[in-house]
């Protein structure tokens, strides 16, 4: 009946179910490891399917059809069992590789979990220090912006203070930045524009070549005039600024009038 | 379960298949094949027409809930379906929970069962089986097969050895095996 003799016994009784305590544990031990004997159970197991199939009896009364039916139908039905057949068919060993597999893939989740508590304490820290900065650059652009207003306000008094009895001079002040080419230009004290006249802001190139206009400018009552970022190329070192006077519609190629104040360069 | 010709019998594993997904036509035409084999086995072993309604419940459920379980390449369905119903109602009778998950019961069939002709011919060579055994082993077996006792508790009830309880029931299945491989 089987290749196993000595389990033979415990096999036929193990397929009634009627094999317990340490016997059955030892014969379910053996099963795990002997295909023939789990061979010999299944065939076993058909046997007595057939013995069962003996047992003669009424039919069913009628309403238990109703009730399956019922049941099934109030039942959402479940995904197919593709995988419960995946089971079925799996050979004895594969058991052991999906316990390894599971356990692995449960380690490997711990880990990752780790990983990510300390990624996202990094991140967090990442966080704050960015959010430090960015209030930091918050403030001093609120500051600059304070600062320009200030500058840049018509309504802001603006008095420039000399030696006592002497007569205010014109001056001028250019802030310049060659890699952008932007520029800010304030003078004052700038005597009044004679008729059709203006004020032309010149860049002398450190290069030698030829002075670039850059913005006319009238001056308010109190001689003061503001030039903000006049189109200019970029990249141009600077040698010297001036002011000339110019008529009304400027000379834009090179200055025609009279120097009124120079820079000296710094 | 469409059918060119409607006196032909649908095969089990075409009725699983639908039932895999979600016939409940199928599920009543498995029904109709072998709920009166199913229910038989559940009434011989409980000896009560309610508990066996029950286990009738249970078995198809279990059938409907997870049709997978059955394999048609390896077993017979009004076997295996037998051997469920059979392991429910002893469940039922000593009133534990089910033992086994109808997944785990394998039952490999040698003789063709396929139709009622062929399920009838292997009943009637089984009851002769079991009539031609002596009765004690008769009896051993039945009592282990319908009533769900353990040998020791046959033993017990008999007053025999346990190895020889043993041995009367191996020498049952033994004479089993070759009526049916005859």
């Amino acid at each position: 009946m089987s290749e196993h003799e000595q389990f033979a016994e415990d096999l036929a009784l193990y397929a009634l179910g009627s094999l317990d305590g340490a016997e059955r544990v030892a014969l379910e031990k053996h099963l795990d490891e002997c295909a023939p004997c789990r061979h010999e159970l299944g065939l076993l197991r058909g046997d007595l399917g057939v013995l069962a199939l003996t047992a003669a009896g009424p039919k069913p009364p009628g309403r238990a059809r109703q009730r399956l039916m019922s049941a099934i139908a109030a039942e959402p039905r479940l995904p197919v069992s593709a995988p419960a057949l995946e089971r079925q068919q799996r050979p004895w060993w594969s058991s052991f590789g999906l316990l390894a597999f599971r356990f692995a893939a449960t380690v490997a989740l711990a880990v990752v979990c780790i990983w990510l508590v300390r990624q996202n304490s990094g991140l967090m820290r990442d966080v704050a220090s960015l959010q430090a900065r960015l209030t930091e650059q918050a403030d001093k652009l609120e500051h600059a912006n304070q600062t320009m207003a200030t500058l840049l306000d018509p309504d802001a008094k603006k008095i420039e203070l000399v030696a006592a009895g002497n007569k205010p001079q014109p001056r001028g002040k250019a802030i310049y930045q060659r890699r952008n080419g932007n520029l800010i230009f304030f003078a004052s004290n700038m005597p009044p524009l004679p008729a059709e006249k203006i004020y032309e802001l010149w860049l002398f190139p450190a290069n030698g070549g030829a002075p670039i206009a850059a913005g006319l400018f009238k001056p308010d009552a109190r001689g003061s005039a503001t030039v903000v970022n006049p189109p200019l190329p970029e990249g141009i070192e600077a040698k010297n600024f001036a002011v000339t006077l110019e008529p009304e519609s400027g000379s834009h190629e090179s200055p025609r009038g009279t120097p009124v104040i120079v820079g000296t360069g710094e | 379960m469409p059918s060119a010709d409607p006196n032909a019998m649908t095969p089990d594993p075409a009725l699983l298949t639908a039932i895999r997904s979600g016939d409940q036509d199928a599920m009543a035409e498995v029904y109709d094949r072998y709920s009166s084999i199913v229910y038989a086995v559940a009434l011989r072993v409980l000896q009560d027409a309610g508990a066996a309604e029950d286990v009738l419940q249970d078995v198809f459920m279990q059938l409907w809930r997870n049709p997978g379980a059955f394999d048609a390449s390896r077993g017979n369905m009004a076997a295996w379906l037998a051997v469920i119903a059979r392991n429910r109602a002893i469940d039922a009778l000593r009133r534990r929970r089910p033992e086994s998950d109808i997944e785990d019961v394998v039952v490999s069939v040698e003789p063709d069962l396929a139709s009622e002709t062929d399920r009838s011919r292997a009943m009637d060579k089984v009851r002769g089986a079991m009539l031609a055994m002596p009765a004690p082993q008769r009896s051993a077996l039945e009592m282990a097969y319908f009533e769900g006792l353990s040998h020791s508790e046959i033993a017990g009830k008999t007053g025999e050895a346990l190895g020889t309880i043993k041995t009367r029931i191996r020498a049952g299945l033994v004479s089993l095996r070759k009526v049916l491989a005859a």
